[in-house]
């Protein structure tokens, strides 16, 4: 009788035992790193806005303070978009026949709100609170990254849990002094580690455990 | 052979005889079982019976698909009892799989030849038992989506599963189970696929048996390490039998519910677990024997046993039912008194009192001999004990939840027509895979029946 299996048949069934590890363990790194890719956390991507509003050319170039827009940041849960308003502050006069402006006189002109698209968008079950964070000397380029270099606005943090949670476990590195809060240029210093661990006592900063509980963020 | 071997007349000798028929040999032995699989057309009675049960595993389909369109809401479930006939019907087919780890496993570790002609079905049993049990935890969850949150993995939301919760040992148990289960069962079918491709006519039948038997050879080597093996798992299995069962009935003990929170009830639902597992291994023998003629294969004596097996367990259980109810009472607790009020007074009393008479008063015919060996009594028995163990879990499940400590959270529980399209889908989906098992593959272990042919042919000689 025929052999069933021709000799290359060797090979096959070989090469199948040891590559099927190595293509399992695969197939799971690639999930695993797939789920944190930005094409599943949207990370580094910019998204194109009614209005082609430039942070680089307010913040970066005329030296604007965060919270002279951002007004409620200190104070709210919602670090606050400004209103209609608070553009023709400046560009009633500042650029008042420039075409890229249309949409916000429009706005201004008929009293409707320009549909601003939210970059950093969290889900509904998670309640941040921008006022805690910068109360405790958490700055606004921990998080959002270097916005005075970004002509339009991308998200520069993953947003995923597990890079809340990492902070929150460990709040010392990204601590500031208060002064530096709404500093663009701030970055920590060799006596980060020391200076960290006094602004957690100084600020009475909670415990890991306290501060990685559920009812923190999903109330 | 040395001058250790037993005589003729020796009890040993006749303890192996009536295992298998008078007058097989090897190739016998062989023709017999392989030719279910090869040569023997497919009856009309496997297509009408596949038939049914393809059908209602289409049921079990729509039940599901259902279910995950319009939500938990549409089982009968409610707010003080979230667990209904999904939990009552995953434990009952737990513990139905677990007999075929018990016979292939603690039957081969205690050295019984009687366990060799019914152990490759057993562990299909299992096997299909298991799979049919896997689906209840995961749809039973109102996010089945979310289900893999239960295993521990490097989420993106670097937290893990509560290790606490025996609802996550549950998720190991089953899932170890039916990976062990399933390597055993497969170790089990190399020899037998061997021979299979050996015996195949028709070369796409030759590659798939040459395939899954994986270049077996039989040769010495072969065997010793094949022994050492299948040694060490049923080794392996044998903890696994008893931890997985236990783990499903930490479900409720570890609760405080009144009729839950027990420390009896890991022994007492490995023993209903066997029980009912060989109430299931006889539901599926007796009709497997005549199908097939396997009379000569699966004798008497195999019914014989597994009906003292069936009554042994079953006095366990008894026994678990009878303490149960004397420690509520020895409590003093006022909830657990309550308790038994309930069981034998309240509104599912119809329920605990059917429980009894099928589970112990019944079963205990089976300590006359005549009635040991008449083959339909059996078969009656077994589907008196599978109705049984299921009305077991019910009450467990459905009574401790219906009235427990604060009267303003009791309630009722009835399932509804997809609760029930549920369970008997499970059914089909277990019937129709064990159709395709025997189709396919040796519903007999063809290696080890030869080697029972060995042996006792030695020692007659």
């Amino acid at each position: 009788m025929a052999q069933i299996f021709h000799r290359s048949t060797n090979f096959i069934a070989r090469f199948s035992v040891f590559s099927f590890i190595f293509i399992m363990g695969f197939a799971v790194l690639a999930v695993l790193e797939a789920a944190r890719s930005p094409y599943m956390t949207r990370q580094n991507i910019t998204r194109e806005q009614p209005v082609q509003f430039s942070h680089k050319h307010h913040v970066g170039d005329d030296g604007i303070d965060c919270r002279y827009c951002h007004t409620t940041v200190e104070i709210s849960a919602v670090a606050g978009i400004p209103p209609t308003k608070t553009c023709m502050n400046c560009h009633s006069v500042l650029f008042s026949n420039a075409g890229y402006l249309d949409p916000v006189r429009e706005s201004y002109r008929t009293d409707t709100s320009i549909k601003w698209v939210k970059v950093h968008r969290l889900a509904d079950f998670v309640y941040f609170n921008h006022s805690i964070h910068v109360n405790k000397g958490v700055g606004c380029t921990t998080c959002h990254g270097p916005i005075d270099q970004m002509p339009l606005v991308f998200q520069a943090s993953t947003l995923l849990m597990q890079w809340c949670v990492d902070c929150h476990r460990n709040p010392a590195p990204n601590l500031r002094p208060m002064d530096k809060v709404f500093a663009m240029d701030w970055q920590p210093g060799a006596d980060q580690e020391e200076l960290g661990q006094q602004f957690m006592k100084e600020r009475e900063i909670r415990t890991a455990a306290e501060l990685t509980s559920c009812s923190t963020c999903h109330r | 052979m040395s001058a250790g071997q037993p005589p003729l007349d020796s009890p040993e000798t006749r303890r192996l005889t009536p295992v298998l028929g008078p007058g097989h040999t090897f190739g016998s032995v062989t023709d017999k079982i392989s030719s279910i699989v090869l040569t023997r057309p497919t009856s009309f009675g496997w297509y009408m019976g596949f038939l049914i049960a393809f059908g209602l595993t289409g049921l079990l389909t729509i039940a599901i698909a259902w279910l995950f369109t319009k939500g938990t809401g549409i089982w009968g479930i409610n707010i003080p009892i979230g667990w209904g006939f999904a939990i009552v019907n995953f434990v009952w087919w737990i513990g139905i799989g677990h007999a075929g780890t018990l016979i292939s496993a603690i039957l081969f570790l205690l050295n019984q030849k009687w366990r060799t002609s019914i152990n490759r079905f057993a562990e299909a049993m299992t096997l299909f038992a298991v799979a049919c049990a896997g689906i209840f935890p995961l749809i039973h969850t109102g996010r089945p989506w979310m289900a893999f949150y239960m295993f521990p993995y490097p989420s993106t939301m670097g937290v893990w599963p509560q290790f606490r919760s025996p609802l996550i040992w549950d998720v190991f148990a089953v899932s170890t189970y039916g990976t062990v289960s399933l390597i055993f069962w497969f170790v089990g079918l190399i020899p037998d696929l061997a021979t299979l491709r050996d015996h195949a006519v028709k070369k796409p039948a030759q590659i798939i048996y040459g395939m899954l038997s994986m270049g077996w050879r039989g040769s010495a080597r072969h065997w010793h390490r094949y022994q050492s093996a299948y040694l060490l798992l049923a080794g392996l299995a044998t903890p696994l039998v008893l931890s997985v069962h236990t783990v499903v009935s930490f479900d409720f003990a570890i609760a405080i519910v009144p009729g839950w929170h027990t420390t009896i009830f890991p022994p007492y639902f490995v023993a209903g677990a066997i029980y009912s597992g060989f109430a299931m291994v006889l539901t599926i023998a007796i009709p497997l024997r005549k199908a097939y003629g396997l009379e000569d294969f699966i004798t008497m004596r195999h019914l014989d046993n597994m009906a003292k097996v069936m009554l042994a367990t079953g006095l366990i259980v008894a026994y678990g039912y009878f303490f149960e109810m004397f420690l509520s009472l020895y409590s003093g607790n006022k909830f657990d008194v309550f308790l038994v009020e309930q069981r034998l007074h309240g509104p599912y009393a119809p329920f605990y009192y059917a429980l009894i008479l099928c589970n112990i008063l019944l079963p205990q015919t089976l300590w006359s001999h005549t009635l040991r060996h008449n083959v339909a009594f059996l078969f009656f028995m077994s589907i008196v004990v599978n109705v049984g163990m299921w009305l077991e879990r019910f009450v467990i499940v459905v009574i401790s939840l219906t009235r427990d400590f604060v009267p303003s959270a009791w309630g009722r529980y009835w399932p509804t027509f997809w609760d029930w399209a549920t369970f008997i889908g499970t059914i089909g989906m277990f019937v129709t895979l064990l159709f395709l098992f025997v189709r396919v593959l040796p519903a007999i272990s063809i290696a080890e029946m030869r080697e029972l042919v060995a042996e006792t042919s030695e020692d007659k000689k």
